[in-house]
């Protein structure tokens, strides 16, 4: 961009700068406390966080909770809640675990059949949640302890594994590199520069949009720093990653599943709808929208994103065990409050969502390193939400 | 006669506005003060600095009380001088009974153990006095509006009160529940206590009031004495708004066209006591260009009827059938009724009508998103130039499109709902109680509205408890009561006490119809 466009009005003088950062602190806040912990973390592992084979642990190991945290923030945002996720995580691990290894069926059926099996399973809950009014609370609690339940009967109390190579390959495979780099992974570090390349181009292309429409935005000086950071952040993680064995197949599902649930809820009439129900479900009702189809869905696309995340981490475990997805809800409820969502519905953004996973798994991650024992840990991770959700208010007040 | 209170220079800032400039009222002993102004005069900011809502030091100015001055930190402060204020929305728990409402954060209890049968003749003789017959254990929930003010005046008697601050306590009544409770302000004023009246309702102010201060962007445009001769309702709404408004019913030369929209042989039952006939055979048809009333008093079931039309959205076992232009329309679904023209503006456009959370652009599309999307993708910009239009056509005042609606005043949260019913395309708009909590000079700009949409070849069926408003905006009235219509009239023929006359006559009829049915 030209030295003129920096001086164009959408830049603002200072004092709108300042107005403008004040508005949207929490926006940015967030992403500058992750990376604050990442530095913290950083200095404090002695260099060992973004060590390319640690940084690949930390997307592997998070990779289910975000997953599941897209889904759970269209039913927070929707002013519900689902407890169940991480039962069905262990239920559909055990689907597939018994119907792979006992039953010796190939790896994508079983896939196929597992995630729509989530389906039913978000279709079951969701049908008495959207259409009978029974309290989410209170029917994915049953649906905790109805798959808790399911997935010890399945497995009949023991460990079933190991899985088919081709299977295991979903969690801990990486993209094939077409290039054949010898020491650096070459389709991995261009992917890392082309996709922030596509990204920033959409983003300006929007902007100028914008611009051209006369619409108030962010300054320009804001604009140009968020995406370089993004860029740069990006492409140096990638870069790590690349030296080590490449993207892992996770990290592409994730991030187009991310794209994806972003784009849905900030540009599409059923991501509308959501938010219009979670902000007034009358309202929404009385301006035509099928409040109780809408819910309906949330939960069947959660119920997907839940089996999804199972069949990932069963295959990252290699087995399917009666204790997998034990308290995973509590992750991927606390990463959506944690990234600003509204317990009483409406608000939240999938950036959010992704950004609050991510800080709890760099703080899983770090503190494990740092030999941070599991009590310590847990204790820490809930005052951190409650220091989040602390800030969201005050700063909600204060505006 | 002294003063009881008097608020000397007040001023009291936010952030970039002024919301109080040297504001000063004087309230005498024994008086119904009222206080006027439209909507961000700065009415119920004095009011919580009064009450101690926003505390001593964060407002300049005095407060005096009974000759002292007083420095209230907080509500309670206020409280224990026996300045009670009443709020629009009332502050009772529907769950518990009228006694523990009364009583609640002041239970009679020795020792943390509650006296239940001192409750018990204490409240019975607060209900007396407010004129309530219902039992003490009566649940909160299961007694209407009108009641439920009734229990938080008892409450604030309970509290020794010498000062009553009223927000609009008659917004949700009806007209003889509006009369009691005003009846009941003049009996207080004979045992000396004093009131302050918030109210839109200029009719009641000039019934009870004796004195009358008018708010105006902040500042105290001028204390009226009611008692030095006559102060006509004109006379006040100059000093709000400013100016005389020449008249505040807009004219309109009709141009009525055919029958646009119709309604054959509708009846509806309750929605949850379902043998409870709500709406009874009822025909009504709007014509092109046409604005059509329907008058009643609260509860006869017109916004009972309005909603079983609109997508039976109220009610059960609904029978009956719509016509639009000529051809029989399914109205089943609330998205079909949209679909084949219908609009609905709630009466109650916080709970029913605004996503209050999010901002003016998203509310306005919320109605018509097929409107501004392709393939199930919004086009933001359409959707923003969209909004922008309406913001001009209606005018309505805000810092941009994006602002969030629970930050407008009532008049422009009402322009919003009217622009996503606009957006929708409408052949028929039903506007339930389109200026309830509004102000005059926003009143004058939705009747605007309304004209126009009648001069583009709409129709329009209003609803409103407000019969002035009804004989200056329709063409023709409907007078609903006891869930039917029991007469029509060209609004030129018509007047308040016809329309009076017409429900209290059938009123009886209906009763003793009632009477006839349960006996059988």
């Amino acid at each position: 961009m030209s030295t003129q466009t920096v001086l164009a009005p959408s830049g603002g003088d200072a004092g709108s700068l300042k107005l403008f950062i004040k508005k949207h602190l929490r926006e940015y806040g967030m992403l500058l406390s992750l990376i604050a912990i990442m530095i913290f973390f950083q200095i404090m592992t002695n260099g060992t966080l973004l060590k390319p084979l640690n940084l690949t642990n930390l997307v592997l190991q998070n990779s289910y909770i975000i997953i599941m945290a897209l889904g759970m923030l269209l039913v927070i945002v929707a002013g519900h809640i689902d407890l169940s996720v991480g039962s069905v995580v262990g239920f559909i691990g055990a689907l597939a675990a018994v119907m792979m290894v006992q039953f010796k069926i190939h790896y994508i059926p079983t896939t196929l059949i597992c995630l729509l099996v989530g389906g039913a399973i978000g279709a079951a809950q969701g049908y008495w949640v959207a259409f009978f009014k029974i309290p989410s609370f209170i029917v994915t609690l049953a649906g905790m302890l109805v798959f808790k339940g399911l997935s010890l009967a399945l497995l009949a109390g023991q460990s079933v594994g190991p899985f088919p190579v081709e299977f295991q390959k979903l969690s801990s495979g990486f993209i094939p590199d077409v290039f054949g780099g010898a020491s650096i992974h070459v389709t991995s570090l261009l992917l890392c520069v082309v996709v922030p390349a596509i990204l920033i181009a959409l983003n300006v292309r929007n902007r100028l949009n914008r611009q051209k429409h006369g619409v108030e935005q962010e300054p320009l000086v804001f604009f140009a720093l968020k995406n370089l950071v993004l860029a740069s952040v990006v492409g140096y993680l990638g870069f790590l990653m690349s030296s080590y064995k490449g993207l892992p197949n996770v990290l592409i599902i994730m991030f187009t599943l991310i794209a994806l649930y972003a784009f849905v809820t900030m540009r599409t009439t059923i991501g509308r709808r959501i938010y219009a129900i979670g902000g007034n479900e009358k309202a929404a009702k009385l301006s035509g929208i099928a409040t109780e189809r809408v819910t309906f869905y949330t939960f069947i696309n959660m119920g997907v994103l839940a089996a999804l995340a199972g069949l990932i981490f069963a295959a990252r475990l290699n087995t399917a065990t009666p204790k997998a997805g034990v308290s995973f809800e509590l992750d991927v409820i606390a990463a959506c409050f944690i990234g600003g969502a509204s317990a009483s519905g409406g608000v939240g953004r999938v950036t959010g969502a992704v950004i609050g996973a991510f800080i709890m798994g760099v703080m899983n991650n770090g503190m494990s390193i740092m030999g941070v024992g599991i009590d310590w840990q847990q204790v820490i991770k809930g005052l951190v939400l409650l220091a989040a959700v602390f800030l969201d208010v005050y700063y909600k007040n204060k505006a | 006669m002294t003063p009881i209170l008097e608020m000397r220079g007040i001023t009291k800032s936010f952030p970039g506005v002024n919301a109080l400039e040297n504001v000063n009222l004087s309230v005498r002993r024994g008086e119904i003060h009222a206080l006027v102004g439209e909507n961000g005069a700065g009415k119920s900011t004095l009011m919580k600095v009064l009450s101690g809502v926003y505390p001593h030091g964060s407002y300049t100015g005095g407060i005096h009380f009974e000759g002292e001055e007083r420095r209230f930190r907080g509500i309670s402060d206020s409280e224990k001088l026996g300045i009670i204020i009443i709020h629009q929305e009332l502050a009772l728990v529907p769950q518990l009974s009228i006694a523990e409402n009364i009583f609640l954060g002041n239970e009679q209890s020795r020792f943390g153990i509650i006296d239940w049968s001192l409750v018990e003749t204490r409240t019975r003789d607060l209900l007396r006095k407010v004129g309530l017959s219902d039992p003490p254990s009566t649940l909160v929930t299961d007694i209407g509006v009108g009641k439920q003010q009734l229990v938080e005046i008892a409450k604030a008697l309970s509290k020794q009160v010498k000062l009553l601050i009223l927000d609009e306590p008659t917004a949700s009544l009806n007209e003889s529940d509006s009369a009691a409770l005003l009846d009941l302000l003049l009996e207080f004023k004979e045992h000396g206590i004093s009131s302050i009246l918030i109210s839109h309702k200029l009719n009641e102010i000039s019934r009870v009031a004796d004195s009358i201060t008018i708010l105006r962007d902040g500042c105290t445009v001028e204390t009226l004495d009611c008692h030095g001769g006559a102060v006509t309702e004109d006379r006040i709404i100059r000093g709000m708004v400013g100016r005389a408004l020449a008249d505040r019913y807009p004219k309109r030369q009709p141009r009525i066209g055919d029958v646009l929209f119709e309604v054959r042989n509708w009846s509806a039952y309750h929605q949850l006591h379902a043998d409870r006939q709500m709406i009874r055979n009822v025909n009504l048809n709007v014509r092109r260009g046409e604005v059509v009333g329907i008058a009643g008093l609260m509860g006869a079931g017109r916004t009972e009827f309005a909603m079983s039309v609109f997508g039976r959205s109220y009610g059960k076992r609904i029978t009956g059938q719509a016509f639009m232009e000529g051809r029989e329309i399914d109205v089943g679904t609330i998205r079909r009724a949209i679909d084949n023209g219908l609009a609905y503006v709630t009466e109650d456009r916080k709970h029913y009508g605004l996503v209050l959370g999010d901002d003016i652009t998203h509310n306005i599309s919320l109605a018509n998103l097929g409107g501004v999307s392709r393939a199930m993708v919004i086009d933001d910009m359409a959707e923003l130039a969209i909004a922008g239009d309406y913001r001009r056509r209606l005018n309505i005042r805000c810092s941009s499109v994006s602002q969030q609606t629970v930050n407008l005043s009532g008049g422009n949260q009402q322009k919003v709902v009217l622009s996503k019913w606009l957006f929708s395309k409408p052949k028929v708009l039903i506007l339930d109680e389109p200026t309830r909590g509004i102000d005059v000079g926003a009143k004058y700009e939705i009747y605007g509205i309304i004209n126009q949409l009648a001069d583009e070849g709409k129709g329009v069926i209003m609803i409103s408890s407000e019969m002035p408003e009804l004989l200056g905006v329709c063409d023709r009235i409907y007078v609903m009561n006891e869930g039917r219509f029991v007469a029509e009239m060209p609004a030129a023929e018509a007047s308040q006490e016809r329309i009076m006359r017409a429900i209290m006559r059938n009123g009886a009829l209906a009763t003793s119809d009632m009477d006839g049915e349960k006996s059988a």
